[in-house]
Formats: structure tokens, C-alpha cells, sequence
């Protein structure tokens, strides 16, 4: 079955059928980086955007390898080095670049519904590339696919997300996917990361050797170090002694285990060295598929006919321009 | 001025006891007497205005708007603000402190007040600040405001997170017999919160604001008041744990009082969904059963006043990412029909609601108005409560259009606005325009 969205905001809501139609489209496309010459010219003439208000090696660095290899021309923006430093606004910015035509902007903010508040103003369609603590639906993409690839299928798996839950996208976006595609969820952290409400998604707990009994699969979160100073946990050294997934806790999981890491991994704090790198973990296999959700998710969105402006309204009243300095707290 | 007779409408005036078919007499801007309907009072040449088949009622009276003026003067002033004020039925106005310059001295009182007298439409009462530049740390010269005029104190927008100026707050404003009155929110519990937490707010990825940062503070600031000698008013209250610490604290007899906001009470969380700012304000919108809860409290007396917190915002202040987004929404264009909607929906009695909005907020105050007992000045409202609108946001008199009613239907309208006998707003002929 096709895959009709216009962008790519999240996973939440998406079908079985089009999750899967996302990784057969995916498993489709890894053999164009297994060539000798990785070029296809499936996207020849057609311009994607990558917009990064947030810092990003991985996803950054996947997003244009997977267009290139798709002989799109990439245009690669970080805050850092655009005119966000002379203060214009995300919806000015995300104008302009649209006025340019791209066939895709690529989307990284630190707000949470920042590329569905573009996706609903402009004529462009909108990836989101992880849009703060809501979702990253490339990320839970690549892990679905490693998952799938290794297990093959993701129906009735036991898996383990362990770290903070509550300001994860990652962990978002892969709990709608994951419950989608039929796995038993386990949510693994300390209460302070574990609200009440969570228990929606799945079963938690605050034992990290519960939490991943008898689990097919350990996803482990990176653990953000500047929570400490905010007392979700005093230190990352005590909070490395309750979660951090070492080989004596990997034992209690199933013997084929497969343990997974978004990255950017803070090693012996969350993930032990001798874990991460070890027969269990399947870290690399994520960033090679990272390549192929990307090329997918570029396929379906930025290769389809412009649709003619549906956007566009403008204020019947002429207004007074606001001052630069907006009051937040008001009223 | 001579006389108006108001005829043929159904007149409800909680204060005393009125509900019924009756003649208002207005003679030079005062209600001269309320009379059998068709009377045989001497018409001679009185103005009559027809109000058969409306419901007229005190001038309604919101004491929670934000006017904006002086500083923000972009977002709304004085004048869009009553403007606003009189189309949706309103007949006086309090307005807060957080303006720039922040209301604390009677020079910025004097100044409201007299671009209130210069704009002509409804009354403006200025509350003060309870703290010198909302800062939360010393009292404003409240006496000093108190003799310009102000009506009651409030850091409105800024917690007052330092209790021991609470406490002196209360204390103090006893002796000019001045309602504190308080925005509740404990800010180390609120934290960074954009929306109510809860499933949604975890769902969207948005940082939450437990119903705990609001009963905190109301729970502090009860205790507070069982020694000191003030009044308390809790401003637009939104959870369920608050109605019941609000009817816990009546019940053992202290002075304290509460309003609710329409969208509190019309709407939930559920309406930030897809991230729509004009669904974000402080409080946050809550849950189903603290919507439940909130017009119960109505229902009951526990929350006195309905109260907009009008709080105009320009647009490239809502047309920002979520987290962005200034907090508020107007208010004073709809809260009429979404008031009267309670009577269908939550089988709230017509005369509480006139009352939470007219006599009620008078009290608060201490103001001479909601009421139309005679001698009155004569601030008059009629509705056309059968009459079907729909929202049109660009159309509005308030200078800022961040409203989350935007396009949708409603029932009532205020057909005709009086403020001491002179009519300051007439509804057209059509009801949408």
C-alpha cells in the first residue's frame, strides 16, 4: 500500500500497513550502499533542505548521505551559521527557504511540534528530524528496521527502553511504532523519568534487571547530562549504579538478546563499553540502516508533484508590528 | 438627560431577587424604578427601547482583563479593550498591573484611568500591584494607589512566590479593606510547563504543569489567611483539588473568593492538540473532570465570578512554536454566550451565572454597580439570548484576535450596552456584524 502523507511529522497514528510499507521500502534500498559507486538517479533535480537547530553529527551526516545517494542536491543549514543569529523567527526562516523551492525541509528544533506548527504554513513537504521531546520518526524507523532484520518480525517481542523516558523523542516515537507493529513494551528508569501516565504504553519499572528479564530487545536511551543539575537524579555517577546496562544485567535477558543505542552513546553511564561493543549490540547496524529509512522516507516525500499553495492567509487588518521583545508570562 | 424606559424584556437582577417581566425607568443616568412590564408609568417623551424577548440584566462586570495600556499599547489600549468590552455585554472593566510601567504608583493609575475617561465606554477600574514593579519582593505604595482609585491588588502573570510578602500583603491591604488578588502558581513546581501534565503533554512532548503548582499555592495562601485580616480573591481557578480547598475554606468561614475563566470552564487540554497556541495559557487548560468540577463549583457558590482574563496578544506572539508562544487569550467577545451555554449544559441556573458575572464581581470589588436596585447608576445589558453567531475572530473590536472560539457557533448576544444611561454599543441588525 502507498504511503499518502505529504510530511513525515511522527509515528504516532500511522498504520501497521504503512509502518511496514516505511521498512519494506527501507530493506528495498540497502543494497544501493553495498555498490561500488552508491549513486542512484532517482532524485536527480530535485533539492532537499536540512534545517538543525539542535547540534546533530549522526542524523545530520545520515540525512545527506541518504540524499546524495539519491543524486539530490542537499542544502545543509544549522542555526549556528544562518540568519537565526540575527533573531529571525523559525516560521521566516522556514518561508524563505520554501520561497527557494526545495522538494523537502529536513527539520531539527528544540520545540516540540515545531515541524507540524511549519508543516501547516507551508507549501513544502516537512521531515521531522526530531522535534524536542516529542518525536524522531527516522530514529524509531532504523531501530524498527534493525529490530526486524535480526528477529524477523517485531510481533510479540519483549522490549526493554531503558533511561529517560519522559524527555525522549527516541522513546516516543518508538513506543508509538513498536506498540503499532505488535511488541510488548517495558519502560525502564527512575521515577522521576517514569510519570504515572506512561504506564499507557507499557509496563515500568525502576529495576533495570526486572526491566529487562527474558526481553528480546534492549533499547537504551542517552542519558542527558544536564538533567542532574534539574534533580531527576543527583549524579550520573549513581544514576550509572541503578541503569546502567552492564553483562551482568544483560544475562537476565533472552540469550539472543539484541541491544540497541540511538547515540550518541556517554559510555559507562548508561551503556557499559564492554555492552556497546559487544556480540549482543547491534549500534553499528543502526546507523547503516539509518541511510536506508532516510532514502525511503526522501523517496516518498521529496519525489512527488508540487501541490499549488494550499496555504496562505494573511490578516484582514493591517496591524502594528510587535516589538522585539515579547512578553512570555503575560496574562 | 431625561428618561429611558427599557420595556417588554425579562429582567434578572440577582441582588434583588428579580426574575421577570419588568420595566427599567432610567432618569439622568440612574435607575429611577423597575416596574410592572406595560406599566402605566408616564411614558410622556421617554425614550423607549423595545427589549421584547431579551433577557436585561445589570451591566455585566469582568474584573480579570488585561488592557495592555500604557506599554503595550500593539496588543491592545484602553480603548480597543472597552470597545471590546461594551460589544460583548460588558459594562465595567478591571483591569491588571502587568502593563510597562507596572501599575504600582497612583501616576500610572491616574493614567488608566483617565484614558478610560477619554475612550468613553465602559468603566476601567485598575488594580494595583501587590509588589513594587511585580518583582515579588516589596509592597507597592498601595495606600498611595488606593487614593488614585484602585479597587483591589495584584502581581496578576507573577506568582507571589515569596510568602512572607503574601502574608504582609494580606496583612496590609486590610486597612483600605483592598482585595488581594492572586494568579497561583507555585513556579519551582510549574517549572518550565507549557500545558496541564498529564497523558497529553506526554503524548505531545510538552513540558507539563501538574495541578499540584496551582492547590500549592491556594493552599498556602488559605493557611495564610486564617491570621491575617484580608481578603483573598484566587484568580482564574482550574483544578478540581482547588474547587474543593476553595469550598473547604467558606465552609469554616473565611473571606475568601474565586472566579473561572470561560475557556476553564468550556474547554480542556484536548484543544492544544496539534500544538495550537491559542489553546495555551496560564493556567493551563485542564481535564474533563476539573471542567466538571469548575462549573460544578459555580453551580454550588464556591466560585463567585466568571471572569475572562482578557489577554490580548499580537499575532507573531501566537504564531510561534508552542513552546514560544505568549500565554492568554481573549476573552471579552465570547464569554457571554459560552456562559449561557451552562445553563443547557450543566443545568446551572440563569440567575447564577448573571450573578457571577454582575453582582458578584461587584462585591469582589466593592463596587456600586451589578445591580439595578434604583438609585443605581443605570449600567444596563441586553440579550438576545435566542440569537445564533458564529465567531469571526478578524472582526473583533479587541485589537488582538488569539482566541481558541475562532469560527465556532454560539447562542446569545449582547444587543444593547448601557453605561450610566448612555448606550455605548448597539449589536447590528445582523448578528454577525
Amino acid at each position: 500500500m502507498p504511503f499518502t502523507h505529504r510530511h513525515l511529522l511522527g509515528l504516532e497514528g500511522l498504520s501497521r500497513d504503512e509502518l511496514t510499507f516505511l521498512l519494506d521500502t527501507a530493506s528495498s534500498f540497502k543494497e544501493i550502499s553495498e555498490r561500488d559507486i552508491k549513486k542512484v538517479p532517482t532524485l536527480r533535480g530535485k533539492t532537499v533542505v536540512s534545517l538543525f537547530y539542535e547540534a546533530s553529527t549522526r542524523t545530520r551526516a545520515s540525512f545527506e548521505i541518504a540524499a546524495k545517494r539519491m543524486s539530490a542536491d542537499f542544502v545543509s543549514l544549522a542555526s549556528s551559521t544562518s540568519s537565526v543569529t540575527k533573531g529571525e523567527t523559525l516560521l521566516d526562516t522556514a518561508r524563505n527557504l520554501a520561497a527557494m523551492r526545495p522538494d523537502a525541509i529536513i527539520l531539527r528544533h528544540s520545540a516540540a511540534g515545531a515541524p507540524h506548527f511549519l508543516a501547516g504554513r507551508l507549501d513544502c513537504p516537512i521531515i521531522n528530524a526530531g522535534d524536542g521531546a516529542h518525536e524522531h520518526p527516522t530514529q524509531a524507523l532504523l531501530d524498527a528496521l534493525t529490530i526486524r532484520e535480526r528477529k524477523g518480525h517485531i510481533e510479540g517481542l519483549t522490549v526493554a527502553i531503558v533511561g529517560d523516558v519522559l524527555h525522549s523523542r527516541v522513546a516516543r516515537s518508538n513506543v508509538f511504532a513498536l506498540k503499532t507493529l505488535g511488541a510488548a513494551l517495558r519502560l525502564v528508569g527512575p521515577p522521576t523519568l517514569l510519570p504515572p501516565e506512561l504506564r499507557a504504553w507499557g509496563d515500568t519499572t525502576s529495576n533495570l534487571e526486572e526491566g529487562v528479564r527474558d526481553a528480546d530487545v534492549i533499547m537504551m536511551l542517552r542519558i542527558q547530562l544536564e538533567r542532574q543539575g534539574k534533580n531527576f537524579f543527583p549524579t550520573v555517577d549513581e544514576y550509572s549504579r541503578y541503569f546502567c546496562l552492564t553483562q551482568r544485567a544483560v544475562a537476565h535477558a533472552k540469550a539472543d538478546v539484541m541491544i540497541l543505542h540511538p547515540g550518541p552513546m556517554n559510555r559507562g553511564v548508561e551503556i557499559a563499553s564492554d555492552v556497546a561493543d559487544g556480540p549482543y549490540s547491534v549500534i553499528m547496524d543502526q546507523v547503516t540502516n539509518g541511510i536506508a529509512v532516510r532514502m525511503a522516507v526522501l523517496y516518498l516525500l521529496a519525489n512527488r508533484p508540487r501541490v499549488e499553495s494550499e496555504v496562505e492567509q494573511e490578516a484582514a487588518l493591517p496591524e502594528e508590528p510587535a516589538p522585539r521583545r515579547l512578553r512570555r508570562r503575560a496574562g | 438627560m431625561n428618561t429611558t424606559i427599557i420595556c417588554g424584556g425579562t429582567v434578572v437582577d440577582p441582588a434583588n431577587g428579580l426574575n421577570g417581566f419588568h420595566d427599567v425607568v432610567i432618569h439622568d443616568g440612574v435607575v429611577a424604578a423597575i416596574t410592572a412590564a406595560e406599566g402605566s408609568h408616564e411614558t410622556g417623551d421617554a425614550e423607549r427601547i423595545d427589549a421584547t424577548g431579551c433577557l436585561v440584566l445589570p451591566g455585566l462586570i469582568d474584573i480579570h482583563v488585561h488592557l495592555r495600556e500604557p506599554g503595550y499599547e500593539y496588543k491592545e489600549t484602553v480603548e480597543t479593550g472597552t470597545r471590546a468590552a461594551v460589544a460583548g455585554g460588558f459594562t465595567a472593566v478591571a483591569c491588571m498591573a502587568n502593563t510597562n510601567p507596572v501599575n504600582d504608583s497612583a501616576a500610572v493609575t491616574d493614567y488608566i484611568r483617565e484614558r478610560a475617561a477619554a475612550a468613553g465606554l465602559a468603566r476601567v477600574f485598575p488594580i494595583g500591584a501587590v509588589s513594587k514593579g511585580l518583582q515579588g519582593e516589596e509592597l507597592a505604595e498601595i495606600g498611595e494607589m488606593h487614593r488614585a482609585g484602585i479597587v483591589a491588588v495584584s502581581d496578576d502573570g507573577m506568582p507571589i512566590m515569596n510568602g512572607g510578602l503574601m502574608r504582609r500583603a494580606l496583612e496590609y491591604t486590610a486597612m483600605f479593606g483592598l482585595p488581594v488578588i492572586v494568579h497561583e502558581e507555585e513556579r519551582t513546581i510549574a517549572a518550565e510547563g507549557v500545558m496541564n501534565e498529564g497523558s497529553l503533554s506526554l503524548r505531545l512532548g510538552l513540558k507539563g504543569v501538574p495541578a499540584a503548582a496551582e492547590e500549592a499555592m491556594i493552599a498556602r495562601d488559605i493557611a495564610l489567611l486564617e491570621r491575617t485580616g484580608g481578603r483573598l480573591h484566587i484568580a482564574h481557578l482550574s483544578t478540581a483539588g482547588s474547587v474543593e480547598m476553595v469550598r473547604s475554606a467558606k465552609r469554616r468561614g473565611l473571606p475568601v473568593s474565586a472566579e473561572v475563566t470561560p475557556h476553564h470552564f468550556t474547554l480542556t487540554e484536548a484543544a492544544v492538540d496539534g500544538y495550537n497556541t491559542n489553546a495555551k495559557m496560564n493556567p493551563p487548560l485542564r481535564t474533563p473532570r476539573d471542567v466538571e468540577a469548575v462549573r460544578q463549583g459555580l453551580a454550588d457558590g464556591t466560585i463567585d465570578v466568571i471572569a475572562t482574563d482578557h489577554a490580548p496578544h499580537h499575532r507573531d506572539e501566537k504564531d510561534v512554536e508552542f513552546d514560544q508562544a505568549a500565554n492568554g487569550i481573549v476573552g471579552l467577545e465570547t464569554a457571554l454566550p459560552l456562559a449561557l451555554r451552562l445553563v443547557e449544559e450543566a443545568g446551572i441556573p440563569l440567575e447564577t451565572l448573571v450573578a457571577a458575572l454582575t453582582i458578584n464581581p461587584a462585591r469582589v470589588l466593592n463596587l456600586p454597580h451589578g445591580t439595578l436596585s434604583v438609585g443605581a447608576a443605570a449600567d444596563v445589558t441586553v440579550i438576545d439570548a435566542q440569537r445564533c453567531w458564529t465567531v469571526e475572530a478578524a472582526r473583533f473590536r479587541s485589537k488582538s484576535r488569539n482566541t481558541p472560539f475562532d469560527g465556532m457557533q454560539m447562542q446569545g448576544q449582547a444587543i444593547l450596552t448601557m453605561v450610566g444611561g448612555r448606550i455605548v454599543h448597539r449589536a447590528a441588525a445582523s448578528p454577525n456584524a
